[in-house]
């Protein structure tokens, strides 16, 4: 354990060049710039600006990114907190009572407590991060390709069933989400699939491009379509502070929360969107229920907190094992192999410098996140000011600029609107983007598995059921699926609890 | 990305949503064209799973889906639309403006070797804001020149990345 901590030291002192510095700086400025623009949550903000780590060391390049997490997850809740009509299902708890507070003149408070739980939670998660990764991943190097394989079914079924109404539109998401992975070459027998006589294809797609397609152009399309004619009700922001009680009332649920939030974020459970909703429900039945609905900012600092501690939480599986579990892992990821890096038990000890570098990272972003957000909130609420027409043009352009400059090839634009267009159907269809997301990195890396396994087994499937581990997962998929309907039966209760508080709301406005 | 909860409403609604066959078509015809795809591939002799597995797999996966989403229709299962901070799913869906970020979209792909990413994002941006129902038409073309011909420099000064200066060789 001491040791981790030693490298994660080490790692500091590498991230904390002044070079370095600047880097998280920059990604935490317009990760937060990007998150706090309406219709965009962090995943899209690291997708729409991999063009800019491109000439960057993996080093660097990772600080980036981990700023632009960081920032990008603020800028989220600013937005709900702001805007009250939030993009993305793990904000949707904060700005429940955050909206409430802006509304009752706290928004200063709702904002200071978001921002000092998210440094809080992703800290401590970051910490935890640093104690756990290695140690899964001297057990993963051990782990073989059948159970390998298990886990992945397990990661693939658990975010197509856990989350949305309906599991049979997440299986539409997550089988058209294998289909594109597909695409390109099979690296057994080099053989083209499904690249129909197409030469750009044949390299397989960038997942890049299928991100910010569907993403980033998806969502502009469908706003288009269905774009707000009426103004925004944007409400008016100071610098945020916090009285003594305030912060009395904030830190007990911001380590509760924090609790909630880290094991979620590990498992692939749809990331934030449970713990953050049993935050909420916990705080409520502890806190002065009389004031939950009209703005209790024990049901901000909770939910907060557990929202970024399950974005630290995400980063085990990703490091440990290459396994991402959420959207943002695998842009993520994707990242790290365009870098030639692969993913997997071994990047811990292949390339710890990298690891370590990027968990410091994780903190100092943290910190930044505090020091730059703080005193600039009242410029992020002018942000939601942007036209909207203007707004979605500059998303466009941007998506559009990310997807020529990879290969300077018209033909990435053309596959960036095919993408759009599929991402444009999946809002009017109700179809989760997650398993998509999910299938497109992991199928090829359950194919290669599997091949894996069979190669040696020389054929035999029984090889994917003798191993004791994956024999475990496969049991834990079954219970899973089996005991869905009972998990549905409770989450059924949800919407009473939600519903209860829109209603008074609604109430409240009209 | 959902921001409604699941409406146990939904399911006793009247009426079909009969748009979703056609989602269940594509679902249909990819699933095909995957399965098609996978039986033209050749199987060599060491390797005991073969290119074939998976795309059959993942065809067959995809038609089941089709079928089921079709049933599903049928039986009135509606979808529950994505929500978000400037959607507004109380108007119908205004597709005349869709159609014309995607016209926007391919004048570009079709100009922007000949043009140069300068000109060609300068009118995806003013086309893009047009489209979606500015009339500060002026103001739009500066910002668009702005914004692509900012971008180019930064590409090229601080990432050392070209983009196609078209038109505009030599003048940039």
């Amino acid at each position: 354990m001491m040791d981790n901590l030693d490298l994660l030291w080490g790692g500091l002192a590498d991230a904390a060049s002044p070079m370095n510095l600047l880097y998280a700086a920059i990604g935490v400025f317009l990760g937060t710039f990007i998150g706090v623009l309406p219709g965009i949550g962090p995943a899209m903000a690291i997708a729409l600006l991999l063009p800019v780590t491109y000439s960057l060391d993996p080093t660097s390049a990772f600080i980036m990114f981990a700023g632009i997490y960081y920032g990008g997850m603020f800028g989220g809740s600013t937005t709900s907190i702001l805007l009250n009509t939030p993009g993305e299902s793990a904000s949707v708890i904060t700005a429940m009572e955050g909206n409430k507070m802006a509304r009752a003149g706290r928004g200063a408070q709702a904002l200071a407590t978001a921002a000092v739980g998210s440094f809080i939670a992703g800290t401590i998660g970051t910490l935890l991060v640093a104690l756990f990764a290695p140690a899964l991943a001297d057990v993963a190097v051990e782990i073989g390709a059948p159970s390998y394989f298990a886990l992945m079914v397990l990661a693939l079924v658990m975010t197509t069933t856990v989350l949305g109404a309906s599991p049979l539109r997440g299986f539409a998401a997550l089988f058209l989400g294998l289909a594109i992975g597909l695409v390109g070459l099979d690296l057994n027998t080099g053989q083209p699939r499904l690249t129909f006589g197409i030469t750009q294809l044949v390299d397989r797609l960038d997942i890049v491009v299928v991100a910010v397609g569907i993403f980033a152009l998806g969502e502009a399309l469908w706003v288009a379509a269905h774009l707000r004619r009426k103004p925004v009700h944007i409400i008016p922001v100071g610098r945020p502070w916090m009285g003594r009680d305030d912060w009395r009332r904030s830190w007990k649920p911001w380590l509760r929360g924090t609790a909630y939030g880290f094991p979620f974020g590990t498992l692939p459970a749809g990331g934030a969107e449970i713990p953050t909703f049993l935050s909420y429900v916990t705080e409520r039945r502890l806190g002065r229920t009389d004031e939950f609905g009209k703005g209790a900012i024990e049901g901000v600092a909770g939910p907060e907190a557990a929202n970024n501690a399950s974005a630290a939480g995400m980063f085990v599986p990703m490091l440990a094992l290459g396994l991402p579990v959420t959207a943002t892992a695998s842009v993520m990821l994707s990242a790290l192999q365009s870098y030639g890096i692969q993913p997997g038990p071994q990047l811990m000890s292949d390339h710890a410098d990298l690891v370590w570098t990027l968990l410091a990272s994780l903190l100092i972003g943290n910190v930044l996140l505090l020091v730059l957000n703080l005193p600039l909130a009242p410029l992020w609420a002018k942000l939601l000011r942007i036209p909207r027409p203007q707004l979605y043009a500059g998303i466009l352009f941007f998506a559009c600029l990310g997807a020529y400059a990879t290969n300077l090839d018209p033909f990435d634009i053309g596959l960036l609107l095919v993408f759009g267009l599929l991402g444009l159907m999946m809002r009017r269809f109700g179809l989760p983007v997650l398993p998509l997301i999910l299938g497109v990195i992991l199928g090829p890396l359950m194919e290669t598995k599997l091949r894996e396994a069979m190669a040696i087994s020389d054929g035999d499937y029984g090889v994917l059921v003798r191993e004791p581990l994956a024999v475990v997962v496969y049991v834990v998929i079954v219970l899973f699926v089996v005991g869905r309907p009972l998990l549905s039966r409770w989450r059924r209760h949800e919407p009473e609890v939600l519903d209860g508080v829109d209603d008074k709301e609604k109430e409240g406005i009209s | 990305m959902t921001t409604t909860t699941p409406d146990p409403a939904a399911d006793t609604t009247p009426g079909r949503d009969l748009g979703q066959l056609g989602l269940c078509a594509l679902l249909l015809v990819l699933g095909a064209v995957t399965l098609y795809d996978a039986s033209t591939l050749e199987v060599g002799f060491a390797d005991v799973v073969g290119p074939r597995v998976f795309p059959y797999v993942i065809g067959t996966g995809l038609v089941v889906v089709g079928v089921l989403l079709t049933v599903a229709t049928w039986r009135g299962s509606v979808p529950e639309p994505d929500g978000g901070e400037d959607v507004d799913l109380t108007e119908p869906a205004d597709w005349l403006t869709v159609l014309k970020l995607v016209a926007v979209v391919l004048v570009v792909i079709a100009t922007v070797d000949v043009l140069g990413w300068a000109v060609s994002g300068a009118v995806l941006f003013a086309g893009a804001a047009w489209a979606l129902g500015s009339r500060t038409l002026v103001r739009d073309v500066l910002v668009g020149i702005v914004l692509a011909v900012a971008s180019w420099y930064v590409f090229f000064v601080g990432l050392g990345i070209p983009l196609t200066p078209g038109v505009l060789d030599g003048i940039l």
